[in-house]
């Protein structure tokens, strides 16, 4: 059975952790470990494309490929399998997660060369594989929940890799510890979807049995909740989103639980571009996408989201503008990318998010891949005020991060140029369905187009820190405030060796041409009237639609009911089947298209203008002093220990350990083994070991009986 | 009936008075066997010494046997008297355990006190 090739993807890699684990570690040859490694993740891109292209593949047809495995859960409704599912959203997700991952792979073999913990290394690596394709690929929320956990688990493992260091094993709890309070929503959120739908599904698998509706089906016919704070906690599909964005939040670094992820960087930076840039943390906008029929029966749920995404977007791009480390400044780079899927998702345009998410990990994993190489050739040297005029020494290494600068600063034809004004044009245009009115989508346009404006500004910063300028790196005296530290003195620094540079040239092909998957009608009818945004035509039959008349919701805001229904269609309505593309472009109204070309004109310029004022402020004084509120992230770690940290391990210590555990628990034990002595000392009396004193006992006892039975008598 | 009414001593004594010939009575080898239980008790109570505390044990087990034979005769039924000898098997038994034990404390100790063999350490 061809299906089966499905499970090959999932159980490739962690095919591959085992090999590396149990005899990679015996074998310690690097060559042996970076070729099974590498290899199982090239199966599962093999076979990943395979199954989605093969003509009635996953992303050829209507109906996903389906791979029952066993049934895990059967407890009387709740029936959860472990079966796996390659519909189009995930199909579309596991291409560009084994392809970015296997090059990630590959340029790890060359970047962890001669550490001792290769085996473990990537025997993690390929674990996190296996976990992250079981999350896109789990056919139901509890085997997702799996994955979900999985990658949590891997990420732990791969941040807390140099365990021997202090802030690499704190950075690791910390992740771990803030992804459990978004798990705690998500594992709520399924239970109450359990509880609605009594499915757990997102498939009808006929090959299982399966009931006739999933969990996500349940909704189709559902009358749409009002679009009022109550509903949040009125127990259903607004509960649910709710529930839901909070995991999601917490596994993909949003306000407020995105403090992990700057300091995940204390990972090798395999791991940073791997994880914590292209695959794990965007785990949380593919679950929002997934449940998308949950999402956009929940209005209040999506403003939520757009709100939290736009502040996350903006907040991260202020404080990546101050920061001095390489890792730091594209990790709050991250988090900003990342707030854009989600004020994307948030405004409806599902698909815009996954293609910001695709066009983000090639992007963003070059940008890491390349920081890496940078940090390799600088020999560990991640503080850019020691970088400078690299360009000459690392010229691949330069090129490449130069294309992948333009791509997320939004410079046209590179990838991060169509997704990002995709989701602008979508914000500007959204509909007020999960927005208060029509002109919050202007503000939201606003925080975005800033925000767009900022990355272009510090991407600039990095990179005129990075390969611009004078050669700091002789200098040990650049960081005044630092030590010259002994083994960070002056280094010449040096190209990578072409396992690592190759994996930078596809990534940075890929961050050029890999957003003609998804240009816009607007723009591409400039050249021809053919609609060319595969993207969008593959992924509409997977992703839910906003209602474009709102059935029954009476906002609380005030606003008049007939400006629910828009005058102007929203864009993701616009459903057009493949086959009936001549009905589809009828939908793309000529002031529409005018308005977005209008504004991806727009947008470049922002993009322009960031690039230059970035160059204008760091090109003379690239060590310029950034504000101190953003270099010290507006304070937000010393926020949160004295806000939340410090009482529960101030209430901890005093209060729990020392007057509960000592008082109470102690206590009680204490109090118990105090009274048994107590009467072991007095029992003790009658030890005495008077051979005559027994004998007194003995004689009084029998006394005692005989007056007992002389005194009852015959009533005995 | 007569049987429970006997199991107290006192009350066969007193029932059995009224029968005034000089016959030894029931309650005669019943109150002798008594008092020398009472003064075996007594004896191991208050004497120091091992070997007087062991003699007392013997008195007590004899005012036993006493007893048993006296209730068989009385009852005509023989299995008082197998008990006697039973008792008296194990009494002999117990008094060669018991002097080899006493003869040990003597030599370690070099006294009969009872009183300072209190503690099983020299």
């Amino acid at each position: 059975m061809e299906n089966n090739l499905l499970s090959l993807i999932i159980f490739a890699p962690l095919a591959g952790a085992a090999i590396n684990w149990f005899v990679g570690r015996r074998v310690r040859d690097e060559r042996f470990i970076g070729v099974v490694a590498c290899g199982s993740v090239a199966i599962s891109t093999i076979v990943a494309f395979y199954l989605a292209f093969k003509s009635g593949g996953a992303l050829r047809s209507e109906t996903p490929v389906l791979d029952y495995i066993w049934t895990w859960l059967a407890v009387g409704a709740l029936r959860a399998d472990f079966a796996l599912a390659m519909d189009r959203l995930s199909g579309t997700y596991v291409l560009f997660v084994t392809f970015v991952g296997f090059l990630i792979h590959v340029f790890a073999v060359g970047y962890m060369h001669g550490e001792a913990g290769f085996y473990r290394f990537f025997a993690f690596l390929n674990l996190f594989m296996f976990a992250m394709l079981t999350l896109v690929l789990a056919d139901n929320f509890v085997l997702m929940f799996v994955g979900w956990e999985g990658v949590g688990l891997c990420s732990y493992l791969l941040i807390g890799y140099y365990f021997d260091r202090d802030e690499a094993a704190s950075a690791a709890k910390k992740a771990f510890i803030t992804n459990r309070i978004g798990d705690w929503g998500f594992v709520l959120g399924i239970m109450l979807t359990f509880f609605i739908t009594g499915s757990v599904s997102f498939f009808a698998n006929p090959a299982a049995g399966e009931a006739t509706h999933t969990a996500l089906s349940f909704f189709k016919g559902y009358a749409v909740d009002p679009f009022t704070a109550g509903a949040i906690f009125a127990g259903g599909a607004t509960s649910i989103a709710v529930l839901l964005f909070i995991g999601a939040a917490g596994k993909s670094a949003q306000i407020p639980l995105y403090v992990w992820l700057p300091d995940a960087m204390a990972g090798p930076t395999p791991v940073s571009a791997l994880i914590h840039a292209a695959t794990m943390v965007t785990a949380g906008v593919y679950m929002i996408v997934r449940c998308s029929e949950i999402f956009v029966h929940a209005p209040t749920a999506m403003f939520i989201v757009a709100i939290i995404g736009a502040a996350t977007a903006l907040f991260a791009a202020t404080i990546g503008l101050a920061q001095n480390d390489i890792k730091k400044v594209l990790a709050y780079s991250t988090i900003s990318q990342l707030g854009y899927m989600f004020l994307a998702c948030g405004v409806g345009a599902f698909v815009a998010a996954i293609f910001h998410v695709i066009t983000h990990a090639f992007f963003k994993a070059l940008l890491f891949l390349g920081s890496g190489s940078v940090i390799h050739g600088m020999h560990h040297e991640q503080d850019m005020r020691r970088m400078g005029g690299l360009k000459k020494y690392m010229p691949i290494t330069f090129a490449t991060m130069f294309t992948g600068w333009l791509a997320i600063s939004g410079v046209p034809i590179f990838a991060g140029f169509f997704s990002k004004d995709e989701i602008l044009w979508k914000t500007w245009s959204a509909p007020a369905f999960s927005l208060p009115s029509t002109s919050f989508s202007k503000l939201l346009w606003f925080i975005a187009a800033i925000t767009a404006f900022l990355t272009a500004v510090y991407m600039t910063r990095m990179m005129v820190m990075t390969f611009w300028g004078k050669e700091r790196f002789r200098d040990t005296h650049a960081v005044k405030q630092q030590e010259p530290d002994p083994h960070h003195g002056p280094v010449t620094p040096h190209e990578s060796p072409w396992l690592m540079t190759l994996p930078l040239i596809v990534l940075a092909v890929l961050s050029t041409i890999g957003g003609f998957i998804g240009v816009p009608y607007a723009l591409s009818s400039i050249a021809s009237d053919k609609d060319i945004n595969v993207l969008e035509h593959t992924l509409e039959p997977a992703v839910a639609q906003i209602p474009t008349a709102v059935h029954g919701a009476t906002g609380s805001h005030g606003e008049p009911a007939p400006a629910r229904t828009e005058t102007h269609a929203p864009p993701t309505t616009q459903a057009h089947a493949p086959a009936a593309t001549e009905v589809a472009h009828a939908a793309h109204s000529p002031e529409e298209i005018r308005a977005e070309r209008i504004l991806a004109v727009v947008s470049v310029l922002i993009a322009l203008l960031g690039i230059g004022s970035g160059w204008y402020l760091f090109q003379r004084r690239p060590l310029l002093q950034m504000p101190r509120i953003l270099e010290n992230k507006y304070y937000v770690d010393e926020i949160y220990d004295a806000s939340i940290i410090r009482p529960i391990e101030v209430g901890s210590r005093e209060g729990l350990w020392k007057i509960f555990d000592v008082g109470v628990i102690d206590g009680i034990l204490h109090l118990i083994g105090e009274a048994i002595t107590e009467a072991g000392r007095l029992a003790r009396w009658l030890q005495a070991g008077f051979v005559r004193a027994y004998a007194a006992i003995i004689l009084a006892g029998a006394l005692i009986l005989i007056g007992l039975f002389a005194y009852l008598g015959y009533r005995f | 009936m007569k049987q429970r009414a006997c199991s107290d001593t006192s009350a066969c004594a007193t029932s059995q008075s009224e029968n005034n010939e000089m016959e030894p009575q029931l309650s005669w080898y019943l109150a002798l066997s008594a008092v020398l239980f009472t003064i075996g008790v007594t004896g191991v109570i208050i004497k120091r010494n091992i070997i007087a505390m062991f003699m007392c044990i013997e008195l007590m087990l004899n005012s036993v046997n006493l007893t048993f034979v006296a209730f068989s005769s009385f009852f005509q039924d023989v299995t008082g008297q197998l008990f006697v000898f039973i008792v008296m098997t194990v009494a002999a038994a117990e008094a060669a355990v018991g002097l080899g034990i006493i003869i040990a404390i003597f030599r370690n100790r070099e006294s009969l006190d009872v009183d300072e063999a209190s503690i099983l350490k020299l």
